[in-house]
């Protein structure tokens, strides 16, 4: 968002192609960010508020990239747009919504709810429409949905369209996903109802998550107070991500603020670590965490989790690196901090394209295309957004010479 | 006389990590622990252990000499590799485990009458006189290794597998008299000599 609008505001052209419904990303999908702990609403807000007031961007969601060719100055790119089988005339009223019983899992909430077949993504969605899951466009359902919607929003015959652009430069912003968990087998994330991931630990305190914020376990609904927290899961580890995720730390440090925020002096936070890399100039947020008396730290990379059978609570075992003591702790939850991988999955890069060797987008050889925020390195939110802008000046400068040749 | 030991005590100072890199089998590997602990973690026999294998790289690295190389903890590693599977930075955990072993043991200050080491020794001496594994002699050698009574009492207790065996073809009574060898006996025991020679060599141990 922020790599188009900078062009944008430069007086660029710029189309935004965002593959799920909705702009905002994972960004949208977090409680508070760290270090000030406010809200993302509020940055979002203001992004939202300058893509609607410029008409130098436009914005295409549910559209993938399927193929892009050229180079710098002059790309042929391919989109492919996927029906969302409700047009502009959609006010977000949810009769549809009402109008449909089944059920399809919650994106935005990682899977840990269940919304209706038609549903906005999320409160906050841009654009602000609801959504027709293609799984009840041709059914009965759909009808009902149709029939419910009193403005004409719901076209059930939409198909998906192919899409040619012309563009001078390329950029690749496509953000990270959490690496997956079940590949870090002696943690049991596919065995343990009650060992859950970073991201959906944010769900869980979040307002508008499926526990309407309360920090509930998944497996039996029960009061998670004594929380976990295993840091470098996935990250720095030679069989999963090579890289440090960066970000993990501080978001840990982060949550266990969200379990004093839930429980007060009775919640309780223990954070296992290899060594605590408060990025930058964070340093003061962990020395604040560790001044709380509800957040303790054991130095040490937990080895495996088992399960205590008859209360279902996580049992954590290894050996601390500050005494070598060895040790079996029993926690209500247990919250990984999975590392950060870039989000590729599906989109055909161009040949061109070089990537790291965690697979993170550096750009063309010819600078015509450029990587930008978390899927160009492991990055916050804030540094994401200092890359898009960077991304957006390289961009800007592509299409200023190629202009310039052009001229001459 | 000074022994090897004293040698490798003069020859590196204090600097115990440099020794072990440089005469440890994988040793230069050592100084890529991060302390994690999760081949503590991961040890299935790990609490049998007084000094699991990341509190030793720490070890070495503060120049804990004789603290590591006279420990029995490196003597307790079974070879499940589990520690190398699970090692964020794929060190190769087990064989420096064995390496300082094996250094200790040329140095001649490990544990005197370790189970593992005695086996180890009783195994390698078996299997180095005909080039092959005399089954008989060595688990008559093993039996004995803690006195006649005992062993005669472990002997009657194994009799039954012992005659099954016989009876099946694998084991042959008559093994008790040397039995058979590798073809070629001298060539083996030429190559056993050239891989010490290359070995000593390598390791700094050439007189």
């Amino acid at each position: 968002m922020t790599a188009a609008l900078e062009a944008a505001e430069c007086g660029k052209q710029v189309i935004l192609v965002e593959k799920t419904p909705t702009l905002g990303g994972r960004t949208a999908q977090l409680y508070r960010y760290f270090p000030k702990m406010c809200h993302p609403t509020c940055g979002m807000e203001i992004n939202l508020k300058r893509i609607k007031g410029n008409p130098n961007v436009r914005v295409m969601t549910m559209t993938e990239v399927t193929e892009v060719t050229g180079s710098r100055g002059n790309y042929a790119v391919t989109l492919k747009v996927a029906p969302r089988h409700v047009n502009e005339n959609c006010t977000a009223c949810g009769d549809c919504g009402k109008a449909v019983a089944s059920e399809i899992a919650d994106d935005y909430n990682y899977g840990l709810g269940k919304v209706k077949a038609a549903y906005l993504p999320h409160p906050m969605a841009y654009p602000q429409r609801y959504v027709i899951d293609p799984s009840i466009a041709g059914t009965a359902e759909g009808e009902a949905a149709k029939a419910a919607c009193k403005y004409d929003a719901i076209d059930l015959g939409m198909k998906e369209e192919s899409v040619q652009l012309t563009v001078g430069a390329v950029v690749w912003a496509t953000g990270w996903r959490p690496y997956d968990a079940n590949k870090i087998q002696p943690y049991g994330y596919d065995r343990y109802a009650n060992v859950i991931t970073s991201v959906e630990f944010e769900r869980l305190a979040d307002p508008h998550g499926p526990t309407g914020g309360k920090i509930l376990r998944p497996g039996d609904g029960k009061e998670a107070k004594n929380i976990a927290f295993i840091q470098c899961a996935g990250s720095r580890d030679e069989n999963h991500l090579r890289h440090c995720s960066r970000i993990c730390c501080m978001a840990s440090l982060k949550q266990t603020q969200y379990v004093r925020e839930a429980w007060g002096d009775e919640g309780k936070s223990t954070v296992y670590y290899i060594d605590i890399r408060a990025i930058d100039r964070f340093e003061d947020f962990y020395q604040m965490v560790q001044k709380d008396a509800t957040v303790s730290f054991v130095k040490s990379k937990v080895a495996r989790i088992a399960e205590n059978a008859a209360n279902g609570n996580p049992v954590l075992h290894g050996v601390d690196t500050e005494g070598y003591h060895r040790y079996a702790t029993e926690h209500d939850l247990v919250v990984l901090a999975v590392g950060m991988e870039p989000e590729v999955t599906g989109v055909k890069l161009p040949d061109d394209i070089i990537l790291d060797s965690s697979n993170f987008i550096e750009g063309s050889k010819d600078g015509g295309m450029i990587g930008a925020g978390a899927a160009s390195s492991p990055l916050d939110v804030n540094r994401a957004v200092q890359s898009a802008t960077a991304a957006s000046l390289k961009a800007i400068q592509v299409i200023h010479k190629t202009a310039s040749t052009e001229a001459a | 006389m000074t022994n090897a030991n004293q040698q490798a005590v003069a020859r590196y100072k204090n600097n115990f990590l440099k020794e072990v890199e440089e005469r440890v089998e994988e040793g230069d590997m050592v100084k890529m622990c991060m302390q994690c602990g999760v081949c503590a973690g991961s040890c299935p026999l790990g609490s049998a252990w007084e000094h699991s294998p990341q509190k030793i790289f720490m070890m070495i690295r503060a120049g804990k000499r004789d603290e590591v190389l006279q420990s029995d903890s490196m003597w307790m590693c079974t070879s499940c590799y589990n520690c190398i599977v699970r090692c964020p930075r794929q060190l190769p955990i087990t064989h420096i485990m064995h390496g300082l072993a094996n250094y200790a043991h040329r140095l001649g200050i490990a544990p005197k009458g370790q189970p593992t080491r005695e086996f180890a020794k009783t195994f390698w001496n078996n299997l180095i006189k005909r080039g092959r594994t005399n089954e008989l002699t060595l688990t008559l050698a093993h039996y004995f290794a803690n006195g006649i009574g005992p062993g005669i009492k472990t002997a009657l207790n194994m009799q039954k597998i012992g005659l099954g065996m016989v009876m099946a073809g694998r084991l042959n009574p008559m093994e008790i008299f040397g039995g058979h060898s590798v073809k070629d006996l001298k060539g083996f025991h030429a190559v056993l000599a050239k891989a010490k020679e290359i070995e000593d060599r390598k390791k700094g141990f050439a007189a």
